[in-house]
């Protein structure tokens, strides 16, 4: 039984502003992946990578086809249905972390957990191990992430995603700039997640991480439209 | 579940011209609804319609099953002081400048019942803390509080009596941008903690995408595209929506 199943999916970009310009970027995009998973996406910059990670988080809108997500088509949900699969079965790390101004960085990782009722005490303390796994030091947990440095962001961004146990997670490359020992941590998640049944679509520069991590290799190449 | 409020064609003109027209959606309990346009795009007049603040020329509004427009003014302003809330834009429009801060708060309460001194007082110092407003400030007058602390004000009035549906006019319009991101942080707080369902009108996107679970985009009194508040700021599908997010400048 597949927790990811794509069939039929294509993306067109229009852009009204721009003489109505149409950009095809894939078609006939068809993908499964099984719990306990790990599918790596590989294709030149352009290729449409990340904008088939946003299509499977919803944050892009499918121009054709269906993305069933832990039981969720999420070409065609309502809002409300996309937001219940964010909450409790999907997660995102992406490049970049959007966080509200002068929310503390152990909130901010804590979220994900508070919002799906876990209490207080043991969300934060479940915050405070994944941040010491991490190495964020403990002074800084109590201060905004956003004028944290690049990889500590990434670094906040990783605990935030791995804090609940999902049944499919969305990684964009998540150890991009990562020192050796806090990547060798992030792959560590990686695999726990698998091995707790976590089906994994990411993207991955790094070779030697897809190597270890990723189970197939999809070429976005299959896709161009 | 079904949806906590329900709106269906409606339409508000001025004489000939439109103020919005075609508006139609469900407000699910617990969900957050943004409504973005620019201004003369027919937000305000829209938001007016659904808070009973201005009498629609079509279309109908349910609450939980009951039909709003069909209420008498008595029925309808015992509603807006209870079970709803609305917070404008200018806290002045919202407080009563001449009473104590506590007062403010206390007043909601006496509205809808409470009459036992301590426990109003104790309840209004209790929501004073919740909005980050200090308890030594409880018998000052909002005229010597701050823009900022009078928006918060505004909203712990608002909020006390534990309404359901909330309605918002730009709330963090005419603020400092710092002062903005505290008020954000503490309305997405508060919103979801108590599980409210919320309507947010505002022009400023940043707003909408902190706080609103889904998007209205609206054009000329119509609704040209609703969506997954995500989704419509990052793949615009309508022309005005796409000119709207290019809109912004980047810092």
């Amino acid at each position: 039984m597949n927790v990811i199943e794509l069939t039929g999916v294509s993306k067109t970009f229009t852009l009204h502003n721009q003489g109505a310009a149409v950009i095809p970027v894939m078609r006939d995009v068809s993908l499964s992946v099984a719990p306990g998973e790990c599918v790596g996406l590989l294709g030149a910059s352009g290729a449409g990578k990340s904008t088939l990670m946003r299509m499977l988080w919803g944050n892009y809108l499918a121009a054709s086809g269906r993305i069933i997500i832990a039981g969720t088509d999420v070409a065609h949900a309502e809002p409300r249905e996309i937001l219940a699969l964010r909450r409790d079965r999907m997660a995102y790390v992406s490049q970049f972390l959007r966080v509200v101004p002068r929310v503390p960085t152990l909130d901010v990782v804590a979220e994900p957990l508070l919002v799906t009722g876990t209490p207080d005490e043991t969300a934060k303390a479940a915050a405070a191990t994944l941040l010491t796994r991490l190495r964020i030091p403990e002074r800084l947990w109590s201060l905004s992430p956003t004028t944290f440095s690049g990889g500590e962001q990434q670094r906040v961004n990783i605990a935030r995603g791995f804090i609940r146990q999902v049944p499919v997670m969305l990684l964009d490359e998540p150890t991009a700039s990562l020192d050796a020992a806090n990547r060798e941590t992030v792959l560590t998640l990686i695999e726990e997640a698998k091995a707790r049944g976590t089906a994994i679509v990411g993207i991955f520069h790094d070779e030697a991480a897809r190597d270890r991590v990723c189970d197939r290799m999809i070429d976005m190449a299959r896709f161009a439209a | 579940m079904n949806p906590l409020f329900t709106v269906r064609d409606l339409e508000k003109r001025y004489g000939t011209r439109i103020g919005c027209t075609d508006v139609s959606f469900d407000l699910w309990p617990g969900e957050v609804m943004g409504i973005v346009g620019e201004s003369g795009s027919g937000k305000s007049t829209l938001l007016s319609c659904l808070a009973g603040h201005m009498p629609p020329d079509r279309g109908e509004v349910h609450f939980d099953g009951r039909d709003v427009l069909a209420m008498s003014e008595p029925e309808r302003r015992f509603l807006a002081r209870t079970e709803w809330a609305f917070v404008h834009q200018n806290p002045r429009d919202g407080l009563r400048m001449a009473v104590s801060a506590g007062g403010n708060v206390g007043e909601r309460l006496m509205a809808v019942g409470a009459r036992h001194y301590g426990d109003i007082r104790e309840t209004a110092t209790d929501w004073l803390g919740r909005v980050e407003i200090a308890a030594d400030r409880i018998d000052d007058r909002p005229s010597a509080f701050s823009g900022g602390m009078q928006q918060r004000l505004q909203i712990a009035r608002n909020l006390v009596t534990g309404p359901r549906l909330v309605f918002m006019d730009e709330p963090t319009g005419g603020l400092d941008v710092s002062v903005q991101a505290r008020l954000l942080d503490l309305l997405r707080g508060l919103v979801r903690r108590l599980g409210l369902s919320a309507i947010i009108v505002t022009h400023d996107l940043a707003v909408v995408r902190l706080l609103a679970d889904r998007l209205m985009v609206m054009k000329g009194g119509r609704v040209v595209e609703t969506g997954l508040t995500d989704q419509v700021l990052d793949d615009p599908q309508h022309p005005y929506t796409q000119l709207l997010v290019s809109s912004v400048l980047q810092v």
